[in-house]
């Protein structure tokens, strides 16, 4: 699957000349609805208390949707944690790519069998080609036998320029959508190095079609595609 | 944005570094760096701006403006405000977030008014 969704990447990769973000943008909020959140809805009046990994950004409003729900929730920001410098290096060909194992070595550290439910949004769609599979992986492991793992994917239609949003649980099948501005705070890793995925905002790295969302969650027990009018594809996964 | 300091607040300046367990009987404000285990049973604890905490914490209340490394235990509050970095598990009564925020980890919201009163 990497070879094949590698040639969606580069079209998709490169410099996105980003002076303009030097002044931060107005954050736009949007609503849609979503099929696949309202497919969970019904898990979320449970009363044992479920356990929830949102891997967005941090979403106060996700936050106090779960906790007032009784759940407990787990937030990890995955795209910021994969533009850390420490992780570029090369593979064999010289290409620069991120190390994987670094980044599983400091992220989605958690017991097998741990969450009932996985939000993941948009990652796959953001997240550098050679973090991917790597970290579908270990979701799958994370994820409790029947526990549900909710994705969104661009369709063909969607540029490279499509912004990157967070994802605000409004409602039980309602998204607020916030585009992800640059933090100015968050601009510099630990070792000062600028992070320039943050300064340009992410970029679209691929458009998955359906065979591939297929093979990438080849190991789960079912997939179920929501088709939305938005260039979205929202994929309903259960281990 | 500084917290508000009062005579009644212990500091630790953004030039003190503490390496070791802090305990204490009053509240306090740390704008400085903190590694090892800090426990305020019914106090309450500031990380201010320039505050670089890494650290179990233990206190009634929780304020963090800067970054802040270790689980946390607030017997009432946490709050959260847009300039926090925040990596460890939260278990708290209750929480605030302010957009910006960055928090890696648990929140667990042990109060039965909480679940009660719903969403």
């Amino acid at each position: 699957m990497a070879s094949v969704t590698h040639n969606f990447m580069k079209l998709f990769r490169g410099s996105s000349g980003g002076s303009a973000a030097e002044t931060p943008q107005v954050s736009q909020k949007l609503t849609r609805r979503s099929s696949g959140l309202g497919e969970l809805a019904r898990l979320w009046e449970s009363e044992t208390p479920l356990c929830i990994l949102d891997l967005g950004s941090t979403s106060p409003t996700n936050i106090t949707f779960f906790t007032g729900h009784g759940h407990k929730i787990y937030s990890e920001d995955l795209l910021v944690a994969s533009t850390e410098p420490h992780l570029v290096t090369k593979d064999e060909q010289g290409t620069v790519v991120l190390d994987s194992r670094k980044f599983l070595a400091d992220n989605l550290l958690y017991p097998a069998a741990q969450f009932d439910v996985v939000l993941c949004w948009n990652l796959a769609d953001y997240l550098d080609e050679s973090l991917v599979r790597p970290v579908m992986g270990r979701l799958w492991s994370v994820l409790k036998p029947g526990g549900m793992l909710l994705a969104f994917f661009h369709t063909k239609d969607a540029g490279p320029d499509s912004p990157c949003y967070r994802f605000h649980i409004i409602g039980k099948d309602t998204l607020e959508m916030q585009k992800i501005v640059m933090r100015r705070e968050a601009r510099r890793g630990p070792t000062g190095a600028i992070h320039t995925a943050i300064i340009d905002g992410f970029r679209l790295q691929r458009v998955f079609n359906n065979r591939h969302i297929e093979t990438l969650f080849r190991d789960f027990a079912s997939i179920k595609f929501f088709l939305a009018r938005d260039n979205v594809r929202e994929v309903l996964v259960v281990r | 944005m500084s917290a508000p300091l009062s005579a009644d607040l212990a500091q630790i300046g953004k030039s003190v570094v503490i390496k070791g367990e802090l305990s204490g009987s009053e509240d306090l404000y740390v704008d400085g760096q903190v590694e090892g285990s800090i426990s305020l049973k019914n106090y309450s604890l500031t990380v201010g701006p320039n505050g670089q905490v890494k650290a179990s914490v233990e206190a009634k209340g929780l304020v963090v403006q800067g970054k802040l490394e270790g689980n946390i235990q607030a017997s009432d509050r946490v709050e959260l405000r847009k300039s926090a970095v925040v990596t460890g598990d939260i278990a708290t009564q209750r929480i605030s977030i302010e957009e910006g925020a960055y928090l890696k980890g648990k929140v667990d919201i042990s109060g039965k008014a909480e679940k009660a009163a719903g969403k």
